[in-house]
């Protein structure tokens, strides 16, 4: 197996193994909390640091926990980081904690971060785990708020980060179904369809220029 | 004496029909129903009409191209789809709306799914329900007096027909002169779409029969309020977008079943949920969403019904057969 360097482990996260566009798991808090881009940033946020903890917890411990009851042990090392997160927003972003609500504990179930534990940091130093955490964390952050940003704009016409709007106002009516589920199911899928054709063309243009 | 014998496999009979020849009957059937919504709405119903085909056009070609697929802009299924769309839309929408809506249909309900031959839902009607989703006050409030091509604030002779009310003479229904979308207004305008389909052998009765007469026959037992038996099943059929979804939308070969009993059942069922929707849903009419729920079932239907295998008397035989992997 070819090892990646340090930084490639946290690039991958980005574009080649993207938890949403290209491994299309972690999806139910993709779909629910993705109504506006603010939103998606601080879920995000909140995956980051539970999946980088989480990697390293497991990493930490890979040696001495027993193969037959990993999974609950992945859990447990899972729901710490989640606890803090649920915590510190509770005590310093209320308003946010009342929007995502029950999707910050659900982290704790989330696929991505059980698969990266069962996956990579079961197998790998707590250094290459880390920097894996934080890559597709990172990837799985801007996925959420480039989704969120599209339902924001199209759902109510313009994209609020605390004071500043833009544009101030609707350049046209909103369409009230981008807020919804099923806007979230076609933004999702229109984005991965997009997203996958441009990477799979630039992937080609490159195999080309160096052969 | 070998290579005389020429062996293919099926089909070694070709029909001369073409998707374009198809598509094309279509338009002209649709023709009566576009003129009288142009007559009765002015320049407004030909921009949104404009609007639906070109934009839908645009659509399909563009995909196309970005995807580097071939063509297909040319056998008109797109700008069917788009005039299609542009006749279930209220006359007094914003031009966005049916821009959106028709590519809507065409990428993400038709060609994401493969084109023409391969789309599970009728993406006229996809588009429909999305543009309806995003803009539900549009779509349930811009109507015009037709003629007079004002604002009409009224409620549609449609919502007037479920409260009990009378809805108009029989005279004006058929005509079109009345509150409606642009297609559904004129119910001669589409019968003779209709019958002109029938007549060319595009699409088969059965549908069109089974939908409108589930539909006549239940409006005739529930239309009336308080009372059962009472209704009037005329004006059931005549008010709202049965006669345009039955005779247009839900003969899609693409999404009905491919069985003539199917196609039965289809009709049936599409009457149902239209009647449903109508008289205990929230949505002030429900082919919409009565056909896309029935193209959804179509695979179903089709895997059900299963047409009598020549030389064998009973269907129960056939199927068994079947199963057995016999012929």
């Amino acid at each position: 197996m070819n090892k990646r360097s340090l930084i490639g482990e946290f690039t991958k996260g980005l574009i080649e193994e993207n938890a949403t566009f290209k491994m299309a798991i972690g999806l139910c808090p993709t779909l629910a909390v993705t109504t506006s881009l603010v939103n998606g940033f601080w879920m995000g946020v909140a995956v980051v640091f539970v999946l980088t903890f989480s990697n390293v917890f497991v990493s930490i411990l890979r040696k001495v926990t027993p193969d037959q009851i990993r999974i609950p042990v992945f859990v447990i090392l899972i729901a710490t980081p989640v606890v803090i997160v649920e915590l510190v927003m509770k005590a310093y972003l209320p308003a946010m904690y009342q929007i995502l609500g029950i999707f910050v504990s659900l982290i704790v179930v989330n696929c991505i971060v059980i698969a990266r534990a069962e996956a990579f940091a079961y197998k790998n130093s707590l250094l290459r785990s880390a920097f894996d955490g934080l890559g597709i964390g990172a990837g799985f952050m801007i996925d959420l708020m480039l989704i969120g940003a599209v339902r924001e704009f199209l759902g109510t016409g313009t994209i609020t980060v605390g004071s500043v709007v833009l544009p101030p106002k609707p350049l046209f009516e909103p369409m009230s179904v981008m807020l919804t589920p099923p806007g979230g199911f076609i933004t999702l899928g229109v984005l991965m369809t997009v997203l996958n054709i441009v990477f799979q063309r630039a992937a080609a243009k490159k195999a080309k220029t160096v052969s | 004496m070998a290579d005389k014998l020429l062996i293919t496999s099926s089909p070694h009979i070709r029909a001369a029909k073409t998707v374009r020849g198809i598509m094309l009957d279509v338009v002209i059937a649709l023709v009566p129903a576009s003129v009288a919504a142009v007559v009765f709405f002015g320049i407004k119903a030909l921009s949104v009409l404009a609007a639906s085909t070109i934009s839908a056009v645009l659509a399909e070609y563009l995909y196309e191209k970005a995807v580097r697929r071939p063509v297909t802009v040319g056998d008109f299924s797109a700008a069917v789809t788009g005039l299609l769309l542009g006749l279930t839309l209220p006359p007094a929408v914003p031009l966005y709306v049916p821009v959106v809506g028709s590519v809507f249909a065409i990428v993400v309900a038709k060609q994401v799914f493969g084109g023409l031959g391969t789309n599970f839902v009728n993406p006229a009607l996809a588009g429909r329900a999305f543009v309806l989703a995003a803009w539900p006050l549009h779509m349930t409030s811009a109507w015009l007096n037709p003629l007079t091509m004002d604002a009409a604030t009224g409620a549609t002779p449609l919502h007037a027909f479920k409260g009990g009310q009378a809805a108009g003479s029989l005279v004006d229904l058929l005509i079109g002169n009345r509150l409606g979308s642009l297609g559904e207004t004129s119910a001669i305008a589409i019968i003779l779409g209709g019958a002109y389909l029938l007549m060319r052998g595009v699409i088969d009765y059965r549908i069109p029969v089974a939908y409108l007469g589930t539909l006549g026959f239940g409006v005739f037992i529930f239309g009336k309020p308080g009372a059962l038996f009472q209704g009037d099943p005329l004006r059931g059929i005549l008010l709202g977008g049965a006669l345009l979804g039955a005779f247009f939308m839900a003969t899609d070969y693409v999404t009905s079943p491919v069985t003539p009993r199917g196609r039965t059942y289809m009709g049936i069922g599409a009457g149902l949920i239209t009647l449903l929707i109508r008289y205990w849903g929230d949505y002030p009419e429900g082919v919409t969403y009565a056909i896309l729920l029935m193209n959804l079932a179509t695979p179903l239907i089709d895997k059900f019904v299963v047409p009598k295998y020549y030389g064998y008397a009973h269907d129960a035989l056939a199927r068994r057969k079947a199963k057995e992997g016999g012929r």
